[in-house]
């Protein structure tokens, strides 16, 4: 990006785009040019740990999925010689024309997503970096562990490629550190950290691994298993502490030298040390802001605020991933879900202009056909025919039973080979078509359309892989792999014969949505679909809308709530396209994705039917009363409050402030009561602290933690509260403090060890205050109504942790706020944007069109029996009762995934699957077995 | 080429689409090499594996199925 000129809905976009040298059009990544180009190139991509050539591509899986030559080491771009890739490519995709072009782009928005920068050397210097090979980085020590990487996954030393035996995490490198700059957590280290050293402990279960660490921030849904799983499953040693360097140690091995919270001094022996290098912001950051116009924070990452998280200072310009602060993948996946939602939001006048809607052929009746057969077999250029022998194949192929037509081609998947499958099926009257090529995951769809194009069904199709899964994969031995490739085509044809032409069917939606909660994360997911054009009714169970940000003032970065939340508020209220109804409660759901109806009770008692296309959980959480803290039930005294009854407190004018406080943190989480992490509790007593320290700087605060997870920006206000004179003390599990009730009745006492001090301590404090953490509320009553799984500590559980962050397993179901696991305001705020932004796809698109491979009941053979009902992961099946008043089973098509579950299970066979059958797959069992007379 | 005393067994394979079926694609395009004696059938999820198709696979001859999902 050059430069940026114009205003929201109207920006003219200044773009260089560098030539690839490569037509990624005509590019099948086939990689043959790799294996010619003669000069030798760094692999970046894995960290400069291996080679590669000039002309390559990163990975196998980049997109798009096209070779590139890189013009500073390419010998033809840079002495003017070789070319040797050219004649090579049999698809004549190079292409050294190709020049550096400027463009000019008509957008309305703009969504910078950079993502992070490096932590630079001189920080990892400290720590022997560069001085001692067996010093890597976490990002190196990734590649080392990737079967794909330099030593195709093995974990060696990279000074004499030895299996280590002995391997060290350091943590907080680049993070948490103001020698570098980095005053802020860069929150994902922990938890790769151990996801690194359990791969690395899977692929050899000998390595002996240690964690050196300040806090382990496993806050994340779920991260808590995680490190237990690491230390008890896996056998990973975890040792708080600060690494004073690493040295040379004997011929080979390092010295790592430690200092721990009692002030010894300790050393171990190591093979190998990776340091978890935080998340910098990126090089050219300064570079785009000023492209952009937009404002950076002081750590140079984009500027942004907790109601808006990725509202950039510029208007119509939206931050999504780490550039928006150090962040993991899912948390990335729901920003960036976010901000195309509030990106197209801005755009939705547009929608729809420019579509061109393809028309197709009427679709042939085959259905007094004989079935007639064409099998093309792919040479792939040399992928396959380079291996399997196709003309045999092709000839074999020809003499199985209704094949009327075989051919080779060269590519199958190109344009003019398109063409000819067209013209084929019409001259032979072909009605099932069998490409024995690539993947069908890649190219079924373009085979489909094509069959669609010649006027047939596009599920009388068969692909057989014998590319990826055959010519690839048994490059040294081609006769056993052509074998193989008769197989498959075999299976393949046999299981074509029992193709049925099967109808794409398409459901219309009712374009509105039910919102269930109208906390900030509810509210926030309405106005968002308000914005996209769509009506919402809010379902709030309380007398009012604002949810647990009523009890909060401010945030812990010091953003003030309450009057954003008042003027939320309102917005919600005055808004056109949103209904809310308090003190209402959703009895009732049924349908399916677009076609929902749900049945509300009002304040008045009176029941409302609503017809909806969409439902957003945004149910809550609340704080926890726990029963038991720290082990033992809790003394009976007044003088125990929680963190929030602290804010309350603290908030109240004229009220006497305490003199001394001892906060308490996983009072509750963490496994004395609650199994997990409440992710908020720490931010919330160092902002309570510090409110105290500023209202009565003579009080004195003590905080007893286990890790303080002040994950991000808010290390600085640790910081803070640290130099103001508040004490943090750690406890573990081993010696947890203990409240005991004082003569009269408000009093108590806390008796806990000081690590430093290295004895036990007492003091009689005002206050004792409580981080209690938070639960969930009604996401059990709502999982049985809409069929959607909870975790085992009641929270909603997202369809895909990393790929749908926001989606339920049923279509249609989304989740955002506390009621998908605890989160602070700005992670809530963003995630009810990215639920709506989901949730608007189904509504702006008007219909839910299926896949035809869905489940079908056969009527006459279904016995009503439910089982498939009671299986069904997707709400997809139900029992309907019929005119002779026998209940019979039905797929709702809109809602399944094709999965098959019901069609394994079902006792009485009445269950078929679209594309895959019983009888298609009996044949190509019975297809395999005739294989057994040919001998391997 | 394999000596006939040689056990070199006939594996049926059944793949879900999802996951392990697109697994076997991206060995192939990392170009790992494994014994060429699968043969598979691709199926939506694992969960459409009726256990006669097991049964069925070794009445055919299979010698042992593999199922990854």
């Amino acid at each position: 990006m050059l430069a940026l000129e114009g205003k929201p809905g109207n920006f003219t976009a200044k773009v260089k785009v560098r030539p690839r040298y490569i037509d990624p059009d005509k590019c099948t990544a086939c990689g043959l040019c790799t294996q010619y180009c003669p000069r030798h190139l760094v692999d970046g991509y894995n960290e400069g740990l291996a080679l590669t050539r000039p002309i390559h591509i990163d990975y196998p899986q980049a997109v798009p999925a096209s070779y590139y030559i890189d013009p500073e080491a390419c010998l033809y771009l840079t002495e003017n010689t070789c070319k040797i890739c050219v004649p090579v490519c049999r698809s004549r995709a190079i292409d050294f024309t190709q020049v550096e072009k400027i463009e000019e782009l008509q957008v309305g928005a703009v969504v910078v997503a950079p993502g992070f920068g490096r932590v630079p050397d001189s920080t990892l210097a400290k720590y022997g970096y560069g001085q001692h090979p067996d010093v890597v980085t976490s990002l190196e020590f990734e590649r080392l562990l990737n079967p794909s990487g330099p030593y195709q996954g093995q974990v060696l030393t990279m000074s004499d490629r030895r299996h280590p035996k002995r391997l060290a995490f350091i943590q907080c490198v680049g993070s948490r550190d103001l020698g570098c700059d980095n005053g802020y957590c860069s929150s994902v280290c922990c938890m790769y950290a151990i996801k690194e050293a359990m791969v690395a402990k899977e692929h050899d279960p000998e390595l002996d691994i240690t964690i050196y660490y300040m806090d382990m921030r496993t806050q994340g849904k779920d991260f808590d298993a995680a490190q237990k799983r690491a230390e008890s499953q896996f056998g990973i040693k975890f040792v708080r502490a600060k690494v004073a360097d690493v040295m040379p140690w004997g011929k080979k091995g390092l010295k790592l030298t430690y200092s721990t919270l009692d002030g010894g001094h300790h050393f171990e022996p190591f093979d190998m040390v990776v340091l978890s290098v935080g998340l910098d912001s990126p090089k050219d950051a300064q570079a785009i802001a000023q492209t952009l116009d937009i404002e950076l924070n002081k750590y140079d990452f984009c500027d942004t605020s907790a109601f808006a998280p990725l509202n950039t200072s510029r208007e119509g310009i939206f931050v999504a991933g780490a550039f928006q602060g150090p962040k993991d993948i899912p948390e990335s996946v729901t920003q960036s879900s976010a901000a195309a939602g509030i990106a197209s939001a801005l755009l939705k006048q547009q929608r729809g202009a420019g579509y061109v809607i393809k028309s197709y052929p009427e679709e042939r009746d085959i259905k007094d056909e004989e079935v007639r057969i064409g099998v093309f077999t792919c040479h792939c250029g040399i992928n396959i025919g380079g291996v399997v022998n196709v003309p045999s194949v092709d000839q074999y192929a020809g003499g199985m039973e209704n094949v009327v037509y075989h051919s080779e081609s060269l590519y199958s998947c190109s344009q003019d080979a398109q063409e000819v499958i067209k013209q084929k099926i019409k001259e032979h009257k072909l009605n099932r078509v069998v490409i024995a090529a690539c993947s069908p995951r890649t190219h079924e769809p373009l085979f489909q359309e094509t069959l669609k194009d010649a006027g047939l069904n596009r599920s009388l199709f068969e692909m057989v892989n014998i590319r990826d899964q055959c010519s690839w994969v048994h490059a040294q031995e081609p006769e056993a792999a052509t074998r193989k490739a008769m197989d498959l085509i075999r299976m393949g044809v046999a299981k074509a014969r029992g193709i049925k032409p099967l109808t794409e069917q398409t459901v219309p939606v009712t374009a509105k949505a039910v919102v269930i909660g109208g906390g900030v994360a509810g509210m926030t997911a309405a106005l968002t679909l308000a914005e996209q054009g769509f009506h919402t009714t809010i379902v709030e169970k309380e007398a009012a809308l604002g949810g647990n940000l009523l009890a909060i003032k401010k945030t812990i970065l010091g953003v003030d709530t309450e009057k954003t939340l008042k003027a939320m508020i309102e917005q919600v209220k005055k808004a056109k396209l949103i209904t809310v109804c308090t003190q209402a409660e959703l009895l009732d759901v049924s349908g399916f994705v677009g076609n929902f109806s749900s049945v509300i009770r009002l304040a008045n008692g009176q029941e409302n039917t609503i017809d909806h296309g969409v439902i957003i959980l945004a149910t809550g959480g609340k704080e926890h009363t726990p029963k038991t803290v720290l082990g033992k039930e809790l003394p009976d005294s007044e003088a125990i409050i929680t963190q929030r009854e602290l804010e309350t407190r603290l908030n109240a004018k004229g009220k006497k402030l305490p003199d001394s406080v001892v906060m308490v943190q996983c009072a509750g989480s963490r496994g004395d009561d609650l199994n997990y992490c409440s992710k908020v509790c720490c931010n919330h007593a160092v902002k309570n602290a510090l409110t105290l320290k500023e209202k009565n700087p003579q009080a004195q605060v003590i905080v007893l933690y286990r890790d303080l997870r002040t994950y991000g920006y808010a290390e600085e206000k640790y910081r803070e509260a640290r130099e103001q004179g508040v004490i943090f003390i750690p406890y573990n599990l081993d010696a947890k403090p203990e409240l005991d009730q004082k003569g009269k009745a408000k009093a108590v006492a806390v008796r806990f060890f000081d690590p430093i001090l290295g004895e036990e301590v007492t003091v009689n404090p005002d206050l004792v205050v409580l981080s209690v953490g938070i639960v969930p509320q009604g996401s059990e009553v709502l999982s049985k109504l809409l069929k959607v799984p909870i975790t085992a500590d009641k929270f909603f559980l997202e369809a895909h942790v990393k790929l749908r962050p926001v989606e339920m397993p049923v279509d249609g179901v989304y989740v955002c706020g506390l009621a998908h696991s605890p989160k602070p305001l700005d992670e809530t705020v963003v995630q009810a944007q990215a639920a709506a932004a989901k949730a608007a796809m189904p509504l702006v698109k008007g219909m839910v069109k299926v896949d035809p491979i869905v489940s079908h009941v056969d009527k006459e053979a279904c016995i009503g029996c439910g089982l498939c009902v009671s299986l069904c992961p997707y709400k997809a099946i139900q029992m309907l009762t019929s005119e002779d008043k026998k209940k019979r089973a039905e797929t709702i098509v809109a809602s399944c995934k094709a999965c098959g579950i019901c069609a394994s299970h079902c006792p009485t066979f009445a269950i078929s699957m679209g594309g895959f059958t019983n009888e298609q797959i009996f044949s190509q069992i019975e297809a395999f077995g005739k294989s057994i007379e040919d001998k391997l | 080429m394999s000596q006939a005393s040689e056990f070199n067994p006939r594996i049926l394979g059944f793949l879900c689409n999802w996951c392990c079926y697109a697994a076997a694609d991206a060995a192939g395009v990392s170009r790992y090499q494994y014994p060429p004696n699968l043969r598979t059938i691709r199926v939506m999820c694992t969960g459409r594996l009726d256990p006669v198709f097991v049964m069925k696979g070794l009445i055919e001859g299979a010698d042992g199925i593999f199922t990854g999902g």
